[in-house]
């Protein structure tokens, strides 16, 4: 009874800081919404037992990711207000589809296997079953390659990153490396005829 | 108890949210990258319930990899933004218009 | 049996040398060059003259060595046949190749595609090997092809000039004729036997006649085997220039001369004398082959003989001289004589060799001129050519004991004694005649050239002199052969002898016990030594020869009265029967003429206007252009194509069920 209290509050509180997120004017509130919207599907994920994703999503994509949009929001000056004209001018035809695409995914989730009888609920873990001993057993074994790409994947997103927005700045000096390695006695010393 | 038909409607609302932030911010990127991030959630928040309904811990390990892709994306993307707004001045979608054919 | 790596060597040494001097020369040194090329082609021809000896012993091979195409029961295998035939081609082929490769060394020197000229010659020589020593009528028709091909390029070998190119087209072109003829020869004995293999399609010949086989072609029933050989002749008129496809040999002269001697006169054109004489088995069924074979045979020597007296280019006389002595061979041929038409091949060869080389010479030595108008009394400044030449003339006009006449005697005899009616009747009037006038135009060449009166242009006087010893030398070795090769023939190799034990050439062509014409010209006992004192030929050639030292040493304004008395004939013979402009008229034209309307309607108007810039491209570009539209380059565009068709799917997945 607990646990359907704290689904519809954590559900409830999701769905309305989604909303959030699309609604606001302000694009500081938008993120901050993200945030909680974050913050409560987490806290359906340790509903679902899976506290180890839960954790993750918290250090993970409230700690760094959102961190990283407030930080972007902020640097850019960027008269954000103006972006929103207009804004209610697609609302029928956007409403409509996400309507229409709710509705449909409401009626196939409802539905068949996935019916409140299709699946019944199996009950919590045991209390001495560690959630993420499990996920580390499979991530090394079965998904280790995956897991290794996924590596790659942040790895390459990192350098990407870097490269996109590093900027030479021209007043500073650097050096140049390679041209100090292959300097030859020649280069240095000109004989000049007096 | 909760059944699994609920946390897949929650999921759907997220999704349909996203959607529609999709469509009403379509000058914004930030907002644009958010509402990705959302649809993203509403998957995550699928596979985490087919994982427990199911008694299949493979479920969550696809939330890891979804999140690392995502996380990625938003980084790439963001550095992107922050590229281009060093060239034009501005975030707005209907700038970026030069791949057009 | 003979060491296979020994006849594989023989073709294999100049396609070698080819490869190396055609796709390395631009680096070698012009000695290196044709060290190279002459080299290998001297062994070949020493190693024939080995096998020769060998086969002389009763030697012989048959045999596969690799398979070339497979495809079910299509089978087309690399093999060789090495009999008396072959191998007196063989030896043919590879001494006057020989010689010719050794007087380039001199007449080409300093000429800018000299070692493509090499690479060229060698490469003739393997395909002329190929095209002789092949054991399947494939490898034949490679080695048809490939000679076809080296006799284009190096016809248009001096390819600035425009006549030259249009000359290399004119000999591709006819030659095409042919080969359509002989290609659906070859099909047509696919088709009937299965096989490309000489013996086994010989063998089956008689089978394939007793059946009784017919077909019907161009509403004229024909036996296939008619078919076949007809087919297959068609392919030898091409390639040996005859009437009427003699078109491209006198055009052919534009080519440098050693090509002249070694492609035009000596061997190539001969390739269809010896396909016919391969053939033999299957033309021996037919009489209607054989007859057809006689009378163009007969018509060619005749009318070319006929043309050869008024020119007056010294390269075309000893062209037209060449269809001429081709249509003797193939009248040989045609009355079952092919022994003897093969051994003209072989005696042609080398004194017609020697008459284009020492022709050859004589250009060389005025400066490229090869107007006999414009020479004269060369004798003295040239011994060694006119000695030669005089006595390739005397061998071509068929005097004894010089190598021509023993051959072309013998095919005279042979159609003599043959009775085939009005066939035999025409073409022994047009061998006999002919036999007049090639001693005439020969001679006239020969005494408008180094006697006469002296009509070399001032300039080029200083420049008179006999050539060097590389251009002489060949020449000599070549008159050797014009000397004997005639009576080593008929006294050593018994060619005459119609018994197949002691003839040379036994039994390598099929002849019909009731065909034979020498069983018929022993049977006459012509064969006294003095016996030609008292035959027509000899004594018709001699008088060629009395006419012409009449007309052009003693009374010399005599040709100039005749030739204005019988205007009309002579102009009608200056330009050769008019051939060329025939066909101009009923073949050229309305080709261009077809051709030009293709290109205008066909191709501008209706592909590159119409569906071109009008249907194909048009509606492509319209189409981009509309296409082009639908990316605009926004993202928000892109996500609402993709969540649409997300939608869609969703949607068509719900409404299934």
């Amino acid at each position: 009874m607990i646990e359907l209290g704290f689904f519809y509050l954590f559900s409830g509180l999701a769905v309305v800081s989604a909303l959030g997120v699309v609604l606001s004017r302000n694009t500081v509130h938008s993120v901050i919404s993200l945030i909680f919207c974050f913050f409560n599907a987490a806290a359906l994920f340790f509903l679902l037992d899976a506290e180890f994703i839960g954790i993750i999503l918290i250090l993970v994509y409230v700690g760094a990711v959102m961190v990283l949009f407030m930080f972007v929001v902020m640097m850019l000056e960027v008269n954000f207000a103006g972006l929103r004209e207009g804004m209610l001018q697609y609302l029928p035809v956007g409403g409509l589809v996400a309507l229409v695409l709710f509705i449909e995914i409401v009626a196939a989730a409802g539905s068949g296997v996935f019916s409140p009888t299709g699946i019944p609920d199996p009950g919590h873990a045991a209390q001495h079953v560690n959630n993420t001993v499990e996920i580390g057993k499979l991530l090394y074994t079965k998904y280790l390659l995956g897991f290794e790409i996924a590596a790659i994947v942040l790895l390459v997103a990192l350098v990407g990153a870097v490269v996109l927005t590093l900027r030479v700045r021209k007043d500073a000096k650097y050096q140049n490396i390679s041209k100090q390695v292959n300097v030859n006695p020649d280069d240095r010393m000109r004989k000049v005829k007096m | 108890m909760v059944t699994l038909s609920s946390y897949l409607a929650v999921a759907a609302c997220l999704f349909a949210i996203g959607i529609i932030g999709l469509f009403l911010n379509r000058k914004n990127v930030i907002i644009i990258l958010m509402c990705i991030e959302l649809i993203l959630l509403a998957v995550n928040i699928n596979l985490a319930a087919f994982s427990y309904f199911l008694q299949n811990l493979d479920g969550q390990i696809f939330i890891f990899f979804v999140l690392t892709v995502a996380a990625s994306e938003v980084a790439v993307g963001l550095a992107i933004l922050v590229a281009f707004y060093r060239n034009r001045r501005s975030i707005n979608v209907d700038d970026i218009n030069t791949l057009q054919g | 049996m003979l060491n296979t790596t020994e006849l594989l060597a023989i073709p294999a040494l100049p396609l070698i040398a080819s490869l190396i001097v055609g796709l390395f020369g631009w680096a070698l040194k012009e000695k290196l060059s044709h060290s190279i090329t002459t080299g290998s082609v001297i062994i070949s021809a020493l190693l024939s003259v080995h096998i020769f000896i060998q086969v002389l012993g009763g030697a012989s091979f048959y045999g596969n060595f690799w398979t070339w195409m497979l495809s079910d029961t299509f089978v087309v295998p690399v093999g060789m046949m090495i009999d008396q035939l072959t191998a007196i081609m063989m030896i043919t082929v590879t001494i006057v190749s020989a010689c010719v490769h050794i007087y380039t060394i001199g007449y080409m020197h300093g000429d800018p595609g000299y070692s493509r000229f090499f690479a060229y010659i060698s490469g003739f020589t393997f395909s002329m090997l190929v095209l002789v020593m092949g054991n399947n009528f494939f490898t034949l028709f490679f080695g048809w092809e490939a000679v076809g091909l080296v006799s284009y390029l190096l016809i248009g070998f001096w390819f600035k000039r425009e006549s030259a190119n249009f000359a290399a087209l004119k000999a591709f072109i006819v030659n095409r004729i042919g080969d359509f003829g002989f290609m659906v020869g070859i099909l047509a004995i696919w088709y009937y036997f299965g096989t490309f293999d000489y013996r086994e399609v010989f063998d089956q010949v008689p089978a394939l006649v007793a059946q009784g086989e017919t077909l019907h072609f161009l509403s004229w029933e024909m036996s296939a085997i008619t078919f076949i050989c007809l087919a297959l002749f068609v392919g030898a008129m091409g390639k040996s220039g005859q009437v009427p496809l003699h078109v491209w040999l006198p055009d052919s002269m534009e080519g440098p001369t050693p090509i002249s001697a070694l492609i035009h006169a000596a061997t190539m054109v001969t390739a269809g004398v010896f396909m016919v004489a391969r053939c033999s088995p299957m033309f021996e069924y037919s009489e209607t082959a054989l007859a057809a074979v006689i009378i163009v045979g007969a018509v060619t020597a005749w009318m070319c003989a006929t043309i050869g007296l008024v020119q007056n280019d010294i390269k075309r006389v000893i062209a037209y001289s060449t269809c001429s002595q081709l249509g003797y061979m193939f009248v040989a041929c045609g009355v079952s004589a092919y022994s003897v038409g093969i051994f003209h091949l072989m005696t042609h060869a080398y004194f017609k060799a020697l008459l284009f080389l020492a022709a050859g010479s004589v250009i060389h030595a005025v400066l490229a001129e090869q107007d006999i108008r414009k020479m004269g009394q060369l004798k003295k400044y040239m011994p060694i050519t006119y000695i030669t030449m005089l006595i390739a003339a005397l061998a071509l006009s068929g005097v004894p004991p010089f190598a021509g006449f023993w051959s072309k005697d013998l095919i005279i005899e042979a159609v003599a004694v043959r009775e085939l009616g009005w066939i035999g009747d025409f073409a022994y009037f047009a061998v006999l005649s002919g036999v007049f006038m090639t001693a005439f135009y020969t001679f006239r060449m020969f005494f408008l050239t180094f006697h006469n009166s002296d009509r070399v242009p001032a300039k080029v006087k200083p420049h008179l002199h006999e050539s060097p010893k590389v251009i002489t030398i060949p020449l000599v070795l070549l008159a050797i052969g014009a000397l004997f090769s005639g009576a080593w023939g008929v006294l050593g190799l018994d060619i005459a002898n119609p018994n197949a034990a002691q003839n040379f050439f036994c039994s390598s062509m099929f002849v019909l016990p009731e065909h034979n014409p020498l069983i018929l010209i022993a049977e006459e006992g012509h064969h006294a030594w003095y016996h030609f004192l008292f035959s027509a030929p000899f004594w018709l050639s001699l008088s060629g020869i009395g006419l012409a030292y009449a007309m052009y040493l003693r009374e010399t304004d005599m040709p100039a009265k005749l030739a204005a008395a019988v205007k009309p004939v002579y102009t009608f013979l200056l330009n050769k029967w008019y051939w060329d402009e025939l066909y101009a008229k009923t073949l050229m034209r309305p080709a261009q003429i077809l051709g030009r309307w293709l290109w205008q309607q066909g191709d501008l108007a209706m592909i590159d206007k119409g569906m071109i810039h009008g249907g194909v491209v048009g509606s492509v570009l319209a189409g981009m252009q509309r296409m082009r539209a639908a990316q605009t380059g926004y993202v928000y565009h892109y996500a609402f194509a993709m969540i649409i068709g997300v939608f869609a799917a969703l949607t068509y997945l719900v409404l299934k069920g």
